[in-house]
């Protein structure tokens, strides 16, 4: 069953071949197999069955669509109300939402059945999903690596087949990094397509929801529910949302296909490159055009989302000082000590360490040289990068610079974590959507490719995604076919 | 040495929209603690704020109002810092660019005209409150959190108490008339700061300024302004400095106290809101808006001066709020009495009435139409003063049809030569009196007047009686 797209198993639920109360049992008992993997922090085992049993209801009656009686997982960063919202930080452990964010709404309104809230980098701040306050998560290919992060939880259980789609949050590649890693299909749609309103803030300019899944058809068909104007989000945008479903069959013409020369430096693992490179050919069979690109200002991408990221962050995450919610200390005999002992005991060290940087560069005397510098460059990175669309349809190349690493690898050096961002912060810069799908695997562990398109092109990153699928099947092959030494 | 005190000042003002400015949240005055607090007031994680067009509308009417530079390109701003009153950890304001620019506001001042230079207003949300009342906690109110208000800042451009109280007043009064701001300022719609410094008399440099707090009526920022130059000056003239720093006046002692020393103000680091797109005026919007501005205080004022010829004391009275306004051109417009009378009735006899009970023209117990008819039988003769009031009185406890009330007392009016003839009659009947008055003794008038009362069964008009006795006693 789960290995089903949910093309399929959508099909097979309208014709009452399955059952959703079946199908969630399903995944029920394969998540309770897999808790070594700590994917979720919270199941909500009596509310899956109840709408499992109202889907069926409605499939029962011939009424459901694509997506009803379909499990699903939400990461832990989008509020929800049956269940407690985390954002993987003891801050807000004990956090009920009195509200559903609208994301989950419009997948709830689709008759989806949600199974619970999967595990996370502590407030989407990581790549590992190693800054949990509920432990990290275990990458199902090789239970020594980490998943990705922040959205490792969703990521995970997507890759381990726990569940057929889960959503996710990127702010720097949180949902294309987890995807590369775990070998799945993940997509960050252009800023303001999905609305913000109920997913936690982390850097609001930056921040955008997005879903994981086991192919870009399926990736298209939860878009096309996810999608859409919201009047509580102001930065939402108010455009008709095409059929992303309807057009991934279409024969594309002739596309020119940009490959940065610095994707494809030294850092990159060789095994990477090549995979990437086989993919390019693939492409090219297909009648594409390969256009090298320079984007001289490819150096600077890392600092300016940090400086940008952590400013809105340092803001963002004010509103946890212990008074109307979250974590209160029981240590405090004034005020000040209050505010600073909750958010002291509340908040993980990676948090501090990006709240503390963002204070400081917004803060007088520093604001200029910081923050507004960095706000200048990244007009001049989305320029260069709206003038390379002019030249190309899309950009291709690798997601990461390496494959998983080894949980514990890396946590003494933050800079040298932030610097796997390297080639998916741009997407979040400058607003573009983009998207990870496996491409080849590397001593076991998956390699993703990553396809950035011109806002609001996520039609033509879908087609691309869902051709080179038809031509490969790494997008096929499952944890537990390695293990078994299929691969 | 003299000293020249300047002030400047900074008014908070509370817009009068049903809804907050960056949430559905109703506005009232009033309600129960947190009962007007959504989840975006409360700053829950993951809420987003949608801005309310209509303040933004308001800032506009107000910009226009004071011929200020309206900004065609402004934007929020987040300034971040923690109190348990600001839910979010930062208020969402306007810092580099507000919605309104440079604009000025003639005052007068003892006579004499002054423009006042404002700086800037802009838009910003309202924190909440903090209640001390409840033993050993403080009680946290949000539901003000979220509020919109208009911020409105002069350059330090006035000299005196009297100067600045006089600006406060007239901002006050063009915010009410513009109907954007219900101006309460026991409620705290209406607040004002004040930063004063002193500076020897002819000299271009500024003092170090104190900024003044806790001002919630005029007296007390006029006793407050008083007593912080002289405080000082007595520094300066010790040779001391004056530090810089928030002061709150205590009307208790009539003083004010430290509140927290300016130099060690926190750092707002503030930067543009990512939530909220930038806001955008078009010539087309500033039009419209324009098209809706309602009569200013100023147009007011001249149109009462020049067309009803009325006194600047009547135009004060009628101006002290927009619902006195209202009434005024209401009975104006209904009837033929001169304004001069309308004024008269509606300052005394109205009012007088009205503070009897407790009520204000808000509300008025007696409606425009009949005070306008009331006035129209006055004027025709068809009753006199006293019956008026009279009638007036009973309108107080509820409608009723004028016509039936005046038929009801019986009166008839008098003819004039009907009356001039009684008057005679009466005159002929007490000749040593009269003779008397006519040797000087004023006081007989009322005798007469008593006698043609009497005749008339009380029904006499005093006023005709009194000039009609005075035309035939000589």
């Amino acid at each position: 069953m789960h290995k089903q797209s949910i093309l399929a198993l959508s099909q097979a639920l309208q014709k009452r071949e399955l059952s959703s109360t079946e199908l969630t049992q399903h995944y029920l008992n394969r998540i309770s197999a897999a808790t070594s993997l700590n994917t979720f922090i919270s199941i909500d085992e009596k509310g899956a069955l109840a709408a499992a049993a109202s889907a069926d209801k409605i499939l029962k009656k011939g009424e459901g669509n694509a997506l009803t009686g379909i499990p699903l997982a939400h990461k832990d960063i989008f509020c929800t109300k049956n269940m407690p919202t985390t954002c993987g930080s003891k801050m807000l452990a004990d956090f009920h939402a009195p509200y559903d964010a609208t994301i989950v709404r419009k997948l709830e309104e689709q008759g989806t059945v949600l199974l619970g809230k999967t595990n996370m980098d502590e407030f989407a701040m990581g790549s590992s999903n190693e800054n949990s306050y509920f432990g990290p998560v275990k990458n199902p290919w090789n239970t020594n690596c980490v998943p990705g992060g922040s959205s490792g939880g969703s990521a995970a259980a997507v890759a381990a087949q726990l569940v057929p789609f889960a959503t996710g949050s990127d702010t720097g590649g949180s949902i294309r990094q987890p995807a590369a890693f775990c070998g799945i299909s993940g997509i960050k749609p252009t800023y303001g397509l999905a609305s913000r309103f109920g997913m936690v803030a982390f850097a609001s300019s930056l921040d955008q929801a997005g879903v994981f899944a086991n192919s870009a058809e399926d990736l298209a068909l939860i878009l096309q529910s996810m999608a859409g104007f919201d009047k509580h989000d102001s930065t939402s945008i108010d455009k008709a949302i095409p059929d992303y479903t309807a057009t991934l069959h279409v024969p594309f013409k002739p596309m020119r296909i940009g490959l940065p020369s610095c994707f494809f430096h030294a850092e990159v693992a060789t095994d990477i490159q090549d995979a990437i490179r086989a993919a390019v050919k693939i492409f090219e069979q297909a009648g594409a055009t390969i256009v090298e690109l320079d984007l001289k200002l490819q150096s600077l991408w890392v600092p300016c989302y940090y400086v940008i990221a952590c400013a809105e962050a340092s803001s963002n995450l004010s509103r946890y000082d212990g008074l109307r919610f979250g974590y209160r200390t029981a240590n405090a005999n004034t005020l000040q000590e209050l505010i600073s002992r909750s958010r002291t005991e509340g908040f993980g060290l990676e948090v501090k360490r990006r709240i503390l940087t963002g204070t400081h560069v917004l803060s007088s005397g520093y604001f200029d040289d910081y923050y507004v510098q960095a706000q200048k460059v990244r007009r001049m990175i989305q320029d260069e990068l709206k003038q390379a669309f002019s030249e190309v349809d899309l950009i291709l190349g690798p997601t990461t610079p390496s494959c998983a690493f080894k949980i514990g690898e890396k946590i003494t050096d933050p800079t040298q974590r932030y610097l796997a961002d390297i080639f998916t912060v741009a997407a979040n810069l400058a607003g573009l959507p983009a998207l990870s799908i496996p491409a080849g695997f590397s001593s076991g562990l998956p390699i993703g490719m990553q396809l950035m398109g011109d806002h609001f092109s996520e039609t033509r990153l879908l087609r691309l995604a869902h051709y080179y699928q038809r031509c490969t099947t790494w997008h096929q092959t499952k944890p537990e076919d390695f293990q078994r030494g299929v691969l | 040495m003299t000293w020249q005190t300047v002030i400047g000042l900074e008014v908070h003002a509370q817009l009068k929209t049903n809804s907050k400015l960056f949430s559905g949240s109703a506005t009232a005055y009033g309600a129960s603690p947190n009962s007007q607090t959504s989840f975006i007031d409360a700053g829950l994680p993951g809420v987003l704020p949608v801005l309310n067009q209509k303040a933004v509308q308001m800032a506009i009417q107000f910009g226009l109002a004071i011929n200020a530079d309206i900004n065609d390109f402004s934007f929020f701003e987040r300034k971040n810092y923690f109190y348990p009153d600001l839910p979010k950890g930062y208020q969402i304001s306007q810092f580099q660019r507000p919605i309104v620019g440079k604009g000025h506001l003639t005052i007068t001042v003892n006579d004499q005209m002054k423009e006042v230079v404002i700086e800037r207003a802009h838009l910003e949300e309202d924190a909440g409150k903090s209640l001390h009342e409840i033993p050993g906690y403080t009680g946290i109110d949000l539901n003000r959190a979220g509020t919109p208000l208009l911020e409105i800042v002069t350059t330090p451009c006035l000299f005196s108490a009297s100067e600045a109280i006089s600006y406060l007043k007239t901002l006050h009064q063009l915010l009410r008339f513009l109907d954007i701001c219900d101006g309460n300022m026991q409620e705290g719609s209406f607040r004002c700061d004040v930063n004063l410094s002193l500076r020897p008399k002819g000299s271009e440099k500024l003092g170090t300024r104190t900024e003044l707090k806790n001002l919630n009526s005029f007296r007390f920022i006029e006793k407050a302004i008083n007593y912080e130059q002289r405080r000082h000056q007595d520094l300066l003239e010790m040779g001391q400095h004056v530090s810089q720093e928030t002061r709150l006046y205590c009307p208790d002692t009539d003083t004010t106290q430290l509140m927290r020393s300016k130099e060690n103000e926190n750092d707002y680091r503030y930067f543009p809101d990512p939530d909220l797109l930038p806001i955008e005026i078009t010539t087309k919007t500033l039009n419209d808006i324009k098209a809706t501005m309602p009569e200013l205080p100023a147009e007011i004022k001249a149109r009462l001066r020049d067309k009803d010829n009325l006194t600047s004391d009547d135009i004060e009275f009628i101006l002290s709020s927009p619902s006195v306004l209202r009434f005024y051109d209401d009975v104006r417009s209904h009837c033929k009495a001169l304004p001069k009378t309308i004024v008269n009735w509606l300052k005394g006899t109205y009012t007088a009435a009205l503070n009897d009970k407790g009520l204000s023209f808000e509300a008025p117990p007696v409606s425009s139409t009949d005070v306008a008819c009331l006035l129209d039988r006055l004027t025709d003769n068809a009753i006199t003063a006293n019956i008026a009031k009279t009638i007036f009185a009973t309108l107080m406890n509820g409608p009723q049809s004028i016509d039936e009330l005046i038929a009801a007392s019986g009166y008839k009016p008098q003819d004039s030569n009907q009356m001039e003839d009684m008057i005679r009659k009466i005159i002929e009947t007490y000749p040593q009196q009269a003779a008397d008055y006519r040797a000087g003794k004023e006081k007989l008038l009322s005798f007469f007047v008593g006698q043609v009362m009497k005749e008339t069964k009380g029904q006499g008009d005093p006023a005709k009686i009194n000039e009609l006795l005075r035309k035939l006693l000589g």
